[in-house]
């Protein structure tokens, strides 16, 4: 095992290279220029452009670009936000942790919602529930978040009046808080258990004609306890490698729910940072994400070992 | 990807279906059917009636009542956007200051939006774009999948090592930033350039879209292609043909590609609703074709902030993904039960 995630790890680094490799050369290859305006705003003199954009190091060649974003990220230097003149560092910090609370949340909401209902609607496989189920899987794969979240804006905001729909940061107090929540959380878990809901339900129809269940039941245990604990703890394997996978994929839905719902976390951040050619925010998220998205992988391949012991890794 | 995650794909995806497995079909014994035989002789001669694989796909796909819904609602839609424009011929810029946002009559069906142009004219030249863009992007990464997966499945070795190692950074990438990012940055350029060009930036904002869709979302066809290839290419019947002197291309094209074609078709009809919700969200978060082009993504965009008034301007653009992806959806799952030879009869 030891051996094994080593040289995974290492793997994962060369591949996390190559990716900031990718996204930087796109980044820095594309037209478009971050003190573009200020070409034509007549309070700033050519040279001060000029100036500036040596600053940030814009005219040096692309290799040395990146050999110089790569020292000072593995260091801990972000780089300078050039829309806020920040420390991007700084700046991502402070938004990170909305899109946790919120990511986090809808993550649980999703499994707590997709657990139970793959795991009845197999039991009870072409049940009318089985039936519903699978109807409100097909709905959730259909619907985009965007319209999810528009919908719940015009029913429980609009219609009903009951949930802000504008997310606001300076609110104070734990039930408003929760209040303007509830409607990104809920889009967002929605949207992850309809998957979810069918990996667990065909994850747990191949355990349930498995031998030893017939084998459990047969020496006479309880159903709950042949579903709980031998059923359950064996079809749920699959199922966290597949959550552990997913986890990228709801951070990538975070930036549309954070657009809807006016969220201020890292979603929202991209697309200002994207719409103001803000160069170093751009790369530090999109690369934040790829280390995301890598570092699930490793997690969900270890946590299959672990928790399976047929699968040994050498 | 390593071994660990790759098993899970393929025990729990409901894309996996058993690979390469559609081989000629039986002929139950119940339709043979027994006509006499010429000038009414004694004799009687047996006819087996001819049935072929997709006849056969056909038959089981009839059946599945939702996707025959959905193959029904798709190619209607299809016929409306393509053909509707010319049965409903309303301007999708005529603005009208005096109607903006107005309500549902009979002049204008589905309202009109902020500018007073017609919605519905709006929805359905949008439309157009919206699947002809699910359509080809789903072209694009099919084709690219296949093509990857098939040389890397039949080819093996370097070949395998090196395309798999592609993939895997191509499935590392992290999409959705990529996506807007590349999007933003070379829409106006690439647009600029059609311009010129052929005298339509439409088009030019359409291949960029269909391309960076197609490009990064076809590496599960390209897993799913190399694991049939690599099972089929061990297949007796392959190396009956290799025996014979079939070339690679023919032992490729002739013989494995169309006993793996079915988990392709079902990925390729899904990848169609996938890539439609892509560009909705990419036109919906202001990155994909701009305002002046409606296409549903970019309807729901203008709609967003006039929900509380208008509320029409959203709701008839997000039911037309809607209901398209949930008919496209329908349709791959009615064709997963067709195609899987364990489930025919």
């Amino acid at each position: 095992m030891g051996r094994y995630l080593i040289r995974r790890l290492m793997v994962s680094i060369v591949t996390l290279v190559a990716i900031s490799m990718v996204v930087f050369s796109i980044l820095a290859l594309a037209p478009g220029d971050p003190f573009g305006e200020l070409a034509t705003n007549p309070n700033f003199k050519p040279e001060t452009r000029e100036r500036l954009r040596k600053q940030f190091g814009l005219d040096d060649p692309l290799h040395i670009r990146y050999q110089k974003w790569a020292t000072e990220y593995v260091q801990g230097n972000w780089g300078e936000s050039i829309a806020f003149r920040t420390s991007v560092r700084s700046y991502l910090f402070s938004r990170i942790p909305v899109t946790l609370a919120i990511v986090g949340s809808a993550f649980l909401l999703g499994v707590l919602i997709a657990v139970p209902i793959g795991v009845i609607s197999a039991l009870k496989q072409y049940s009318l529930f089985d039936q519903f189920a699978t109807t409100f899987a097909f709905l959730g794969f259909s619907l985009p978040t965007f319209f999810t979240g528009l919908l719940l804006i015009l029913v429980l905001s609009v219609k009903l009046d009951w949930l802000p729909f504008v997310f606001d940061s300076q609110v104070e107090g734990v039930w408003p808080n929760i209040k303007q929540s509830i409607m990104p959380i809920v889009v967002l878990g929605l949207a992850g258990s309809a998957q979810l809901t069918r990996f667990v339900r065909a994850s747990m129809l191949e355990t349930i004609n498995q031998d030893y269940i017939r084998t459990a039941r047969a020496k006479g245990l309880r159903e709950q306890t042949v579903v709980l604990f031998h059923a359950m703890r064996n079809a749920l394997i699959p199922v966290v490698t597949i959550v552990a996978l997913q986890v990228p994929e709801i951070f990538g839905g975070a930036v549309i729910t954070e657009q809807i719902f006016r969220v201020p976390g890292i979603g929202r951040a991209l697309i200002d940072a994207i719409g103001a050619a803000d160069t170093p925010v751009i790369m530090a998220i999109t690369f934040g994400v790829a280390v995301l998205v890598v570092l699930f992988n490793v997690i969900a391949d270890v946590l299959y070992g672990l928790l399976d012991p047929r699968i040994t890794y050498t | 990807m390593s071994q660990a995650s790759q098993e899970a794909d393929f025990t729990v995806a409901p894309g996996a279906i058993g690979a390469g497995r559609v081989g000629t079909a039986e002929v139950p014994p119940d339709e043979t059917e027994v006509r006499p035989g010429r000038l009414g002789g004694g004799r009687l001669t047996k006819v087996r009636k001819q049935r072929s694989l997709w006849g056969n796909a056909w038959r089981q796909f009839r059946r599945h009542k939702l996707a025959m819904a959905g193959l029904v609602v798709f190619i209607g839609f299809v016929f409306a956007t393509f053909v509707g424009t010319a049965i409903y011929p309303k301007e999708i810029d005529e603005i009208d200051f005096s109607i903006t946002s107005g309500a549902l009559t009979w002049d204008h069906p589905f309202g009109t939006d902020s500018l007073g142009q017609d919605i519905l004219a709006r929805i359905l030249w949008g439309g157009r774009i919206s699947i002809a863009v699910g359509l080809t992007a789903a072209a694009v990464a099919i084709i690219l999948g296949t093509m990857i997966g098939a040389i890397a499945g039949f080819f093996g070795g370097f070949a395998d090592s090196a395309l798999m190692r592609i993939t895997d950074l191509f499935i590392s990438l992290p999409q959705l930033p990529l996506l807007l990012m590349i999007s933003y940055l070379f829409k106006q350029p690439i647009g600029d350039f059609f311009e010129d060009a052929t005298g339509s930036r439409t088009l030019g904002i359409f291949i960029m879209i269909v391309i960076v869709i197609g490009a990064l979302s076809w590496m599960p066809t390209a897993r799913l292609v190399r694991a049939s290839f690599l099972s089929t290419k061990e297949k007796e019947f392959v190396e009956a043909a290799r025996s014979i002197g079939a070339t690679r291309s023919s032992l490729i094209f002739k013989h494995i590609l169309p006993n793996v074609m079915s988990p392709i078709i079902v990925a390729a009809t899904l990848g169609v609703g996938a890539a439609i919700i892509t560009e909705s969200a990419l036109s919906f978060l202001g990155l994909g074709f701009p305002s002046d082009i409606p296409t549903w993504g970019s309807m729901l965009y203008e709609a967003k902030d006039r929900i509380s008034f208008a509320p029409h301007e959203a709701m008839f653009p997000g039911l037309m993904i809607f209901l398209t992806v949930l008919s496209i959806n329908y349709i791959g799952d009615g064709l997963r039960d067709a195609l899987d030879p364990r489930k025919s009869q």
